[in-house]
């Protein structure tokens, strides 16, 4: 039960996906809405490496936890940039104050 | 000793940790491979739950801690150990990019979003939009029916291979199998490159954009 399986890491995949999701709900602040995001999707690849090493074999979830990081930075890229957008037209990144699409 | 220096003190464990288990448990040759006993535990069982400690502590942290710096520390805690638990399940193609991309790219810029955006004087920039018990809620909802589904499930196992370099599997693949999606994802990249400048640079007003004022922030 002590000896690390595959439920062990499920586990942490499990958590860093129930963290992320509390983050992205419970903040107004829009930087830390995309930790959360993040998060989520740490936790999403650690599912897919546990997997592909327990259950399948092969490298494809290793492929796949590859494109979700690429795919990840450029989110976290464009994600930042809208938030700077946002910050220099309300002069803040509270999610809640930015509800109109122009000035 | 100052706190700053316990905290670079604490950093460079981990990194010298990591770098250490790189070497020592990818490595198939190394011969020290998981009989390293304390009983029915193991040094890499040890391992796996200090890092899955840090792991689960950083996010912890992002979630709950009330200063968004302070949340950017703990995602730094949550992807450290997240690429070193990679390690234990022989990924260590997958280790190395999640320290180059991951830290070296979306925590530098996230710290530069957090520091280019916060006023860090104002004391409410971080606090929580639901509440203490919208959140606490939220867990208790989610959590204990992943962590349900993740040990109660019987799946299907294989017994657990040996740990191997998958490093030249893996660009084999990308270049037979996946090129149609390896290709696309630089597209994508190169799209997410000049889309993030063109929304982030200062727009030029058509009536100021000839008195060449610095654009450049």
């Amino acid at each position: 039960m002590l000896h690390v399986g595959l439920h062990h890491f499920l586990c942490i995949g499990a958590l860093l996906f129930s963290f992320g999701l509390l983050t992205v709900a419970t903040r107004k602040n829009a930087v830390g809405v995309l930790m959360g995001v993040e998060l989520i999707l740490n936790g999403a690849n650690v599912n897919f490496v546990a997997f592909n090493h327990y259950v399948t074999g092969g490298v494809g979830g290793q492929i796949f936890a590859l494109f979700v990081i690429v795919l990840a930075a450029a989110e976290a890229a464009v994600g930042l940039a809208i938030v700077l957008a946002i910050f220099q037209t309300f002069r803040s990144i509270d999610v809640r104050v930015a509800d109109t699409m122009r000035e | 000793m100052s706190r700053k220096i316990q905290i670079w003190l604490l950093l460079s464990i981990v990194v010298v940790v990591f770098v250490g288990l790189m070497g020592w448990r990818v490595l198939p040759d190394a011969g020290l491979d998981a009989y390293v006993g304390l009983g029915p535990v193991t040094l890499p069982d040890v391992l796996f739950y200090f890092f899955g400690f840090m792991t689960v502590a950083g996010a912890a942290g992002v979630a709950l801690s009330r200063n968004i710096l302070y949340s950017a520390l703990g995602l730094l805690g949550a992807l450290l150990g997240a690429g070193s638990l990679y390690i234990f399940l022989s990924a260590d193609f997958l280790a190395v990019t999640q320290l180059l991309v991951y830290i070296g790219g979306v925590l530098v810029l996230i710290l530069f979003a957090v520091m280019l955006t916060n006023r860090i004087s104002e004391i409410n920039v971080s606090n929580t939009s639901l509440g203490r018990a919208g959140g606490v809620a939220l867990l208790l909802a989610t959590a204990p029916v992943l962590l349900f589904a993740a040990i109660a499930t019987p799946w299907p196992q294989r017994p657990p291979p040996a740990l191997a370099y998958t490093t030249r599997t893996i660009g084999n693949a990308f270049l037979t199998q996946w090129l149609l999606p390896f290709e696309l994802a630089s597209l994508v990249l190169l799209a997410t490159l000049i889309g993030a400048v063109v929304i982030a640079r200062k727009e030029l007003k058509p009536e100021t954009a000839g008195e060449h004022e610095p654009a450049l922030r």
